[in-house]
C-alpha cells in the first residue's frame, strides 16, 4: 500500500522534499546562529560581572543563559531532524556520497557533544561551581560553535565545489579522499561568511529585543548594556561581511557558472558583464532593472575582463530558477548594506554622545526603530543568502555530479510530512516566542523567579523547588 | 577484526550508549506521564526535571552519533534503512522534536496551565519515540530491510519482532529510568521519594522481565537469524542480562538505589550488546553484511580518528557532567 492514494508527479514530490528541506534548514539556521554566537555574548557579560563586580551584567548573563536554554533545545531537536532528513529525503545523496562527505558530520558530532555537555554544566552551574570555573565553561561552547560551523559548511561547500573522489562513467565512486573533500575550494569563504553571519543575526536580534524595550520606556542600565554588547558584535560582523562575501563570490565564474549567471541574470556569455539591479528574466530576456556596466565581471574576478558565462552557454536543463536566485542575492546585498548603515549610525551616535553614562545614544527614537529593523534585516539577509546558494545550485545537489531529482527518496507522500512539519515548526515558533516573553515579563517583576517546576497550583508545592 | 567490523563496533557503542542514557531520559518521561495530577505528581516531576535537565541534550547526541556513523561508514545501508523505514523514522523525528521542545518550554512557561500542556506533550512523546525506535530495531533485526531499500513502507516495520521491539523498548527504558530517578532522589536527600520510585522500579522490572520472555518466543518464530545468534554467541549476554535484572530487583528491595542503578545499566547494556553480537556479521539481517556495506577505506580510518578525538575531548567532558550532576549540590536546590 502506498503512503498516499493521491498520485503526484515525480516533480511535485521533488518540490515537496525541497520545500521540507528548505523549511527545516531555514528554521534551524536561525537557532544555530544563537548556538554559535550567543555564548560569546554571554561570556562578555559574565566576565564583566565577575571582574568589575557588576551585578547587572551578571544578572543579564544569567537571563541570557536561560533564554539560550530554550533556543538551544529547539536548535538541538531541529538539528536532529536535519540528520534524519539527509536519509528520509535524500537517500540518493547519502548512499552514493556518504563515505566521501560523511566525515565532517561525524566531526560535528564531537562539537555537538561538547556544546550540549558544557551548556548543561553552564546552565545548572550557577551557585554550584566556583565563579571562575563557571565562567570558563562558556569557552568550550564557543569553540564548539566555531568548529561545528566549519564542519557543516565543509559539507555544504563540497556540494558546491565537489572534491575528493572520482566518479566513473557507470556512477561508481572511487579514489575517495575525505580530507580533500573537506578542504574543497569553496570551504573557507563559505565557512567564514556563515560564522560571521551567526554573530550578525544573533547580535541584531538580541539588540532588537532591547531596542523594543527602550522604545517602550524601559531605559534602565540593564537594557542599555544588553543592547550595547549584542549590537557591538553584530556591527563588527556586518562590516566584515561584504569583504568575506566578496571572496566567496570570487571564483564562482569557474566553480559554479550557472549559479553566477542566475545571480547576475546573465543571458549572454561576455566579459565586462553588467550588474543588474532589480529586473526579472522573462523568456530569456531581462525586463526592467538598472544595468551598471562591467561591475559583475569586476566582482567575480577582480578584473573587468572576467568572462561571465550566460544562459546561452548553459544547457536548458542545467539552469537554476534565475529570478529566485537573482532576487534572493540582491535582497541579501540590500539588507547587508542597510545593516552597515545602521551600524554606522550607532557608531556615529556613540562618538557624538556627551552623556556621562552613555545613555545619549538611545535618545533617538528613530535610531531605536532602525535597530529593531536591523534584527529583521539580519534574518532576511541570512535566509536570502541561503536561498541564493541552495536554489542557485539547482538542478544539482552535488554540482556537476548528481542532480537533485536523482537524490530524492522514492517514497511518495512527502507533502504529508511537509504539512505536518509546517504545522509543528510554526507552533514551536509561536510557543518559543510566548515562553521567552513570559520569561521576560516574570523577570521584570522578580529577576530571579522561575515557575515552580512542580507545575502544581503553587502554595505548598513551591517548596519542593524550582 | 576487519576495519569495517571495527567501525561497526564503534557505531554500535553509540547504540548502547543511547539505549542506556537516552533510554533513561525517555523513561523519565514515561514516569512523568504516570505521575498523576499536578499536585500529586509534583515531587516526582521536580525530580525528573532535576535529573534530566542538565543531561538530556548530551544524551540525545548519541542518536546523531549513530546516524552519522551509519551514513559515513555504511552509506548504502543508511539509504536502505531510511527509505524502507521512512514512516517510523518520521514518527521518531516528530517525537524527538515535540519532546525536546516541550521539555524546555515547560520549565519556563508563563503559567502552570501552559506548563501542564507542555508536560503532556513531553511525557507522551517520551513513550511514542522509544516505541518506534524499538520497532525500527525489530525491523532490521528480523531481516525486513532489503539492501536496496525497496522494502514495503508499512509491512517492513510492523512484523512481530517490531512489535516486540517497540514494547520492550518502552518497558526497558521505564525500568531503567526508575532506577536512575530513585538513585538521584536518594542523593538529594529525598528518601520517601526514592522509596516510591523504587517500588515502581520493582514493578516495571518484573513486567519487563515477563515481556522479555514472551519476546523470546516471538523472536524464535519470527527472526530466525537473530534467534540463532542469541542461542549461540549471544547466549552469555542474554543470561547475564537476566541475572543482572534479578540482582537489580533484589537491590531495589534492599533500597540500595545506587547499586541498583548500576546493575540495571548492566542488564540493559548486556541485552543490547547481545542483540548486536547475535546479528553479527549482518548489518541488515539476511540482506547486507558489514563488509558488503562498508564505505571507502580512508573514510573508515578517518572515522576511527574522529572517534579517538571524541574520546579525548567529548568523553572527559561527558564524565565531568555526570560527576557533577551526581554531586549532592546538584541534586539540591540552587541557592
Amino acid at each position: 500500500m502506498p503512503v498516499t492514494t493521491i498520485p503526484l508527479l515525480a516533480t511535485e514530490e521533488l518540490m515537496a522534499a525541497r520545500y521540507q528541506m528548505a523549511l527545516s534548514l531555514g528554521y534551524h539556521i536561525i537557532l544555530s546562529c544563537f548556538g554559535v554566537a550567543f555564548p560569546a555574548m554571554i561570556y562578555v557579560l559574565h566576565r564583566r560581572g565577575l571582574r568589575h563586580d557588576d551585578a547587572e551584567a551578571l544578572a543579564l548573563a544569567k537571563k541570557w543563559g536561560k533564554a539560550s536554554a530554550v533556543l538551544f533545545a529547539v536548535g538541538a531537536v531541529s538539528g536532529t531532524i536535519l540528520s534524519f532528513e539527509m536519509g528520509l529525503l535524500w537517500p540518493g545523496l547519502m548512499s552514493t556520497y556518504g563515505d566521501v562527505i560523511g566525515l565532517p558530520f561525524a566531526m560535528e558530532g564531537i562539537a555537538f557533544f561538547v556544546e550540549a555537555v558544557f551548556l548543561g554544566i553552564y546552565l545548572y552551574g550557577w551557585g554550584r561551581l566556583r565563579p571562575e570555573v563557571h565562567l570558563r565553561t562558556l569557552i568550550p561552547i564557543m569553540l564548539a560553535g566555531l568548529f561545528g560551523t566549519f564542519c557543516i559548511l565543509a559539507v555544504n561547500a563540497w556540494m558546491n565545489a565537489p572534491a575528493g573522489f572520482t566518479q566513473l562513467p557507470d556512477g561508481t565512486i572511487t579514489d575517495v579522499d575525505p580530507i580533500a573533500a573537506i578542504f574543497n575550494d569553496a570551504l573557507w569563504p563559505q565557512f567564514l561568511h556563515m560564522w560571521v553571519a551567526a554573530y550578525v543575526v544573533t547580535g541584531f536580534l538580541v539588540a532588537a529585543v532591547y531596542a523594543v524595550g527602550m522604545l517602550r520606556g524601559r531605559r534602565d542600565r540593564s537594557h542599555r548594556l544588553g543592547f550595547t554588547v549584542a549590537f557591538a558584535f553584530a556591527a563588527i560582523g556586518a562590516l566584515a561581511q561584504p569583504v568575506i562575501g566578496h571572496v566567496a563570490g570570487l571564483r564562482l565564474d569557474t566553480q559554479q557558472p550557472s549559479k553566477l549567471a542566475a545571480m547576475e541574470l546573465a543571458t549572454e556569455t561576455e566579459d565586462r558583464a553588467p550588474v543588474v539591479l532589480g529586473g526579472v528574466l522573462v523568456d530569456g530576456e531581462v525586463r526592467g532593472g538598472i544595468e551598471i556596466p562591467a561591475i559583475a565581471s569586476l566582482l567575480a574576478g577582480n578584473s573587468f575582463d572576467t568572462v561571465i558565462v550566460g544562459f546561452d552557454d548553459i544547457p536548458d536543463d542545467e539552469e537554476p530558477p534565475a529570478n529566485v536566485v537573482h532576487w534572493a542575492f540582491q535582497t541579501m546585498i540590500g539588507a547587508g548594506v542597510a545593516m552597515i548603515g545602521i551600524s554606522g549610525w550607532w557608531w556615529w551616535r556613540r562618538r557624538r554622545d556627551r552623556s556621562p553614562d552613555g545613555s545619549g545614544v538611545f535618545d533617538s527614537v528613530w535610531f531605536l526603530r532602525a535597530a529593531v529593523v536591523a534584527g529583521g534585516l539580519a534574518v532576511l539577509a541570512l535566509e536570502a543568502g541561503w536561498t541564493t546558494t541552495e536554489v542557485g545550485r539547482q538542478p544539482w545537489i552535488v554540482y556537476g555530479y548528481q542532480r537533485t531529482d536523482e537524490a530524492v527518496t522514492s517514497n511518495s507522500g512527502i507533502w504529508i510530512s511537509l504539512a505536518v512539519m509546517v504545522l509543528i515548526y510554526a507552533s514551536m515558533a509561536v510557543i518559543a516566542a510566548r515562553v521567552l516573553r513570559a520569561m521576560a515579563a516574570r523577570w521584570r517583576e522578580d529577576p530571579d523567579s522561575d515557575l515552580p517546576t512542580p507545575y502544581g497550583p503553587g502554595g505548598e508545592l513551591v517548596e519542593v523547588g524550582r | 577484526m576487519s576495519l569495517a567490523d571495527f567501525a561497526a563496533v564503534l557505531m554500535f557503542l553509540g547504540v548502547v550508549a543511547y539505549a542506556i542514557l537516552g533510554g533513561a531520559d525517555f523513561g523519565s518521561g514515561v514516569w512523568d506521564l504516570l505521575a498523576g495530577d499536578a499536585r500529586r505528581g509534583a515531587h516526582l516531576r521536580s525530580q525528573i526535571d532535576r535529573s534530566i535537565g542538565p543531561v538530556w541534550e548530551a544524551n540525545h547526541v548519541w542518536l546523531v552519533y549513530v546516524l552519522v556513523f551509519l551514513w559515513t561508514a555504511f552509506p548504502t545501508a543508511f539509504g536502505a534503512i531510511m527509505t524502507t523505514l521512512f514512516v517510523p523514522w518520521l514518527l521518531v523525528g516528530l517525537g524527538i522534536v515535540l519532546r525536546g521542545g516541550a521539555f524546555a518550554f515547560r520549565k519556563f512557561s508563563g503559567s502552570v496551565r501552559e506548563a501542564r500542556l507542555h508536560g503532556i506533550v513531553f511525557a507522551s512523546s517520551s513513550v511514542v519515540t522509544p516505541f518506534f525506535l524499538g520497532m525500527i530495531a525489530g525491523a532490521i533485526a528480523s531481516g525486513r530491510v532489503p539492501a536496496d531499500g525497496s522494502g514495503d513502507v508499512w509491512t517492513s516495520w510492523t512484523g512481530p519482532t517490531s512489535w516486540v521491539g517497540g514494547t520492550l523498548a518502552v518497558l526497558t527504558v521505564s525500568f531503567l529510568a526508575a532506577t536512575f530517578l530513585a538513585a538521584d532522589a536518594e542523593r538529594g536527600g529525598r528518601h520517601d521519594l526514592a522509596a516510591t520510585i523504587g517500588t515502581r522500579a520493582v514493578g516495571s522490572g518484573i513486567v519487563t522481565g515477563a515481556a522479555a520472555l514472551l519476546a523470546a518466543v516471538a523472536i524464535e518464530i519470527d527472526a530466525e537469524t537473530l534467534a540463532d545468534g542469541l542461542h549461540t554467541r549471544g547466549l552469555v549476554l542474554v543470561v547475564g542480562s537476566a541475572l543482572a535484572g534479578l540482582v537489580t530487583l533484589v537491590l531495589l528491595r534492599r533500597r540500595q538505589w545506587a547499586l541498583a542503578r548500576l546493575s540495571a545499566v548492566v542488564a540493559v547494556g548486556a541485552i543490547v550488546v547481545g542483540w548486536g553480537v547475535a546479528q553479527y556479521d549482518w548489518l541488515l539481517v539476511d540482506e547486507l553484511t558489514i563488509e558488503q556495506a562498508a564505505g571507502a577505506r580512508p573514510t573508515l580510518i578517518g572515522l576511527v580518528i574522529v572517534f579517538v578525538a571524541a574520546a579525548v575531548t567529548a568523553v572527559p567532558a561527558l564524565i565531568w557532567l555526570f560527576v557533577l550532576v551526581n554531586q549532592e549540590a546538584w541534586q539540591d536546590e540552587p541557592h
